[in-house]
């Protein structure tokens, strides 16, 4: 995972085995995989080919293709939801292949094992983790092929490996040039080489540089196509009708007045409801209103959030089990003479990406075809091929474009493609399912909602001495193929990350950070940055509380309490001095500041705020980051503004709730998002840093919604301890 | 049979008169530029142009249009300020998922078409209405700005 920051001879036999090169559409195909001793594989994964060679590859089994007419076509490991790997993998294969940026072509890879996560071992999109897990991978990809096109040059040309160079897309002998398309066709007759080097990062031309995105032109000029936009012949369009309480079933239907609607071809049972069939959108939804389904609401038709709020405080009042402990916080707290005592509660919030979901099956005697925008196509083959009764490489899937994930397609119970397999095979005809807003809104999978509760006594220096903090939520884990390793002693690890691992407590001599796992029924998932975005609200709050207890400035207190981590301290400086924390601001304006550690990068805020009649403006938002290497430095940036704008659209008024077993939002209206009127200017700063790569998708979030209501006390001396804000102040 | 002016060109097509523009572009046409995100005029997914004003076609039936012009993103290119805007998007590179920004270029363009120079207050008026959930608002300002520079 380390950025191997020295150039380095890399035994390939030895890390990384290589299956094969072979001739593919005129071209020249690298693939090799990561020993399998290296992952932590998922249960249940299929264990993958090692070392034979003769095995047949999946096709096409490649990270990057060399083709004749001087193109080289990099695969994606991993999908395109807006993050922009599809212009960072293919800046580290260009690198090291000393590619001609300009003939660069990207696709998304089929779903097969080699394209397994090299941490993860199933092939996944999530965790802020591609571009550190790819680092090795698609480098080495680049540098093998090149010294490939170089022997096949020696070869062609006559002359020592060692006398030719390579530039943009060109190996080079004296002032003699061949283009790397014109070697394709020998360089497949040249045998991979055993070892490669790396280049030294200061040899580096692409990495580190802010390039622009090579799916700009596409996604300006409308022909990007995602899951949605894909249409062939006697291709049918189906929407479900689910049960509105979570758990609920079928008891009967009749559709009668569904079918009487002109494009309507059929209505058909599928175990999360009842399916319409027909030609297109607007007939299937009018056919889906004109359905009459008799429910059997089943266990949930009770469901309601106060109550389970409610419920939650209970639990709350003693603690749960343990996630981290130091020294005995009760006979400590004993001896404290000032306290902070809080509790802080987080909404369910729902992803809601800007693409609904969807999904097309096409399903054949001994194949089936999936076309989809997914963050988890091994779960999905996987799932697809239980129901059809396949194996999983028989299942194709042709990912496209997402209209954005934020962790909702990312589903290890591959709730929306097991549905449209469901109902392709019920219908019997090729079939895209598609999910309106509304069944999006309370489709389910959920951020979970969250209550925290923290009694900490302070000595007389105003420094945190006893610290109990009991927290109250649901697993996302439990029940998925990552409980056996991400659930240790009844502890979900993306429960507690951010409390029980976080940095203040390692100055704090008597702790205990306590988890009650609640379960409701409500299908909950990780939602960008997982279990850090309520944790960081929470710690970086109570951070603050306990500064102004102190009568200590909430910047200076953090850096007494960090003085140990030096990551933290540069990121927090470094948000501080750009945005000028000790200068005084205009006349209504106030600064709050938070940092958090998630996803191994560091994020520092700043967030200017002001509070007039209740409501709450956030005019400005420093931020900085200490993310190791910044592969893309502008993609970084549009990571930041990202995050900024998806926790703060959050922390201002997003929130699903539940009355009578129902989600009570359905759209936009009542589920409100960040909107551009909202949208606060945002600087953003790169910590220069030679450390341990992190990931730039998710860790820009935790921090905001912390900075922002920290900000709202220094503006109005009131501790917003409940997300969303909404009209609290009023 | 109905007939619509879509890019200039006269279409007939076979639909329920309260088909709303975005499923006959999408779905009769596949003409996929113009995107579904809400379907209640809340997102601006789906904006398109009629006879010139950004409106949002999921909420719109093909009646409606009738003996007007609609003009989507694929039309874009060959629009003077659709041009303006798109190179500025470029230059900017505003995208990330890439799913709402067809409707904010269409939004965008509708603007700049009545507005050369809007400000910032003028961008939030006329752009609040389409969601990015990618959060692309400060460079979707950037570049307006950009395209009415270019413009002027
Ligand atoms: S799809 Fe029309 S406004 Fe959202
Ligand atoms: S770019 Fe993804 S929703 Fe706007």
């Amino acid at each position: 995972m380390n950025a191997p920051l020295k150039s380095q001879p890399l035994n390939i036999s030895r890390r990384t085995f290589i299956k094969a090169t072979a001739l593919i559409a005129g071209g020249l195909v690298i693939a090799f995989t990561i020993p399998q001793a290296k992952r932590f594989l998922m249960p249940g994964a299929k264990p993958e080919a090692t070392g034979d060679e003769s095995k047949k590859l999946p096709a096409p089994n490649a990270f990057l293709r060399v083709g004749t007419d001087n193109t080289v076509t990099v695969m994606l490991a991993h999908s395109e939801m807006g993050q922009g790997i599809w212009t960072t993998l293919p800046m580290l294969i260009a690198e090291e292949l000393d590619a001609d940026w300009s003939k660069i072509k990207v696709e998304h890879a089929s779903a097969a094992p080699d394209y397994a996560h090299t941490a993860y071992g199933m092939q996944i999109t999530g965790g802020s983790s591609t571009t550190w897990s790819e680092f090795d991978r698609y480098r080495q990809a680049g540098a093998l092929t090149r010294a490939i096109l170089i022997s096949a040059a020696a070869q062609q040309l006559d002359v020592s490996v060692e006398s030719l160079k390579t530039e943009n897309g060109f190996v080079i002998s004296g002032d003699q040039k061949i283009s790397y398309g014109d070697l394709a066709e020998a360089a497949t007759k040249i045998e991979t080489p055993k070892a490669v080097t790396l280049k030294d990062p200061k040899d580096w031309k692409v990495i580190g540089k802010a390039t622009k995105r090579l799916d700009g032109a596409e996604k300006i000029n409308g022909t990007a196509i995602f899951g949605q936009d894909i249409h062939f012949d006697g291709l049918m369009t189906a929407m479900v009708v689910r049960s509105p309480v979570f758990g609920g079933s079928v008891r009967k239907f009749d559709a009668s007045a569904a079918k009487q609607i002109k494009g309507v071809h059929k209505v058909v049972q599928i175990p999360t409801g009842v399916a319409v069939i027909a030609d297109n959108y607007w007939a299937a939804k009018k056919g889906r209103d004109a359905l009459k389904v008799d429910w059997d609401l089943g266990p949930n038709a009770g469901l309601d959030s106060k109550a389970l709020l409610a419920d939650f405080r209970k639990k709350a009042a003693s603690p749960g089990l343990n996630a981290a402990k130091a020294g005995d916080s009760k006979v400590a707290m004993a001896k404290a003479e000032k306290f902070v005592e809080a509790e802080y509660t987080l909404p369910y919030l729902a992803h809601s990406p800007m693409e609904p979901l969807n999904c097309t099956v096409k399903i054949d005697t001994d194949t089936c075809e999936i076309w989809t925008g997914t963050q988890m196509q091994t779960t999905d083959q996987q799932a697809a091929a239980k129901i059809l009764g396949l194996k999983p490489e028989q299942i194709k899937i042709h990912t496209q474009f997402l209209g954005g994930g934020f962790g909702r397609r990312a589903n290890p119970a591959a709730d929306f493609v097991s549905e449209a397999v469901h109902v392709a095979k019920a219908a019997e005809m090729p079939v895209k399912t598609v999910w309106s807003r509304e069944d999006d809104v309370k489709g389910g999978y959920y951020r979970p909602m969250y209550l925290h509760k923290a009694k900490i006594g302070l000595d007389n220096n105003g420094m945190p001495a006893a610290w109990e903090h009991v927290a109250v939520g649901q697993s996302i884990i439990v029940g998925t193929p990552f409980e056996a390793f991400m659930i240790k002693d009844g502890i979900d690890a993306t429960s507690v990350e951010g409390t029980a691992d976080s940095p203040y407590l390692k100055s704090v001599p008597h702790y205990q950070v306590s988890l009650h796992t609640a379960k409701t029924g409500i299908p909950v998932l990780w939602w960008r940055s997982v279990g850090h975005s309520h944790t960081a609200f929470v710690m970086e709050s109570l951070i603050d509380e306990l500064a102004h207890t102190a009568k200590k400035d909430p910047l200076e207190y953090r850096r007494a309490l960090l003085k140990d981590h030096p990551r933290h301290l540069a990121a927090l400086n470094l948000a501080a001095e750009k945005a000028e924390w000790h200068k005084p601001l205009p006349k209504g304006v106030f600064r709050g500041i938070a940092v958090h550690e998630s996803f191994g990068s560091f994020v520092a805020q700043v967030a200017e705020v002001s509070v007039e009649k209740g409501e709450v403006k956030v005019h400005r938002m420093v931020s900085a980051i200490d993310c190791g290497l910044a592969v893309n430095p502008d993609s970084l940036k549009a990571q930041m503004e990202s995050s900024i704008s998806f926790g703060l659209g959050a922390a201002m008024q997003s929130e699903i709730t539940f009355k009578d077993g129902m989600v009570e939002q359905s759209n936009f209206h009542d589920y409100q998002v960040m909107r551009m009127a909202a949208m606060p200017k945002v600087e953003v700063f790169i910590v220069p840093s030679t450390e341990k790569m992190g990931g730039v998708g998710e860790p820009g979030l935790p921090p905001v919604a912390p900075a922002v209501t920290n900000a709202i006390f220094a503006a109005t001396g009131k501790r917003i301890r409940t997300l969303p804000i909404g009209n609290q102040l009023v | 049979m109905i007939t619509l002016n879509i890019n200039g060109k006269e279409q007939q097509l076979e639909a329920s008169d309260d088909m709303p523009i975005l499923w006959a572009l999408r779905d009769v046409l596949h003409l996929t530029g113009t995107k579904f995100g809400c379907g209640m005029a809340q997102c601006g997914a789906c904006t398109v142009h009629l006879d010139g004003q950004a409106i949002r076609s999921c909420v719109t039936p093909i009646a409606a249009a009738v003996g007007k012009k609609i003009t989507t993103i694929e039309a874009m290119q060959n629009n003077e300020v659709g041009q303006a805007v798109q190179a500025a998007w470029s230059e900017i590179d505003v995208v990330q998922c890439g799913y709402c920004q067809s409707g904010q270029i269409m939004a965008a363009t509708a603007l700049l078409a009545t507005n050369k120079q809007p400000t910032d207050a003028d961008i939030d008026a006329a752009m609040s209405g389409n969601i990015c959930r990618c959060g692309t608002y400060p460079r979707i300002r950037a570049a307006i700005h950009v395209a009415a520079t270019k413009l002027s």
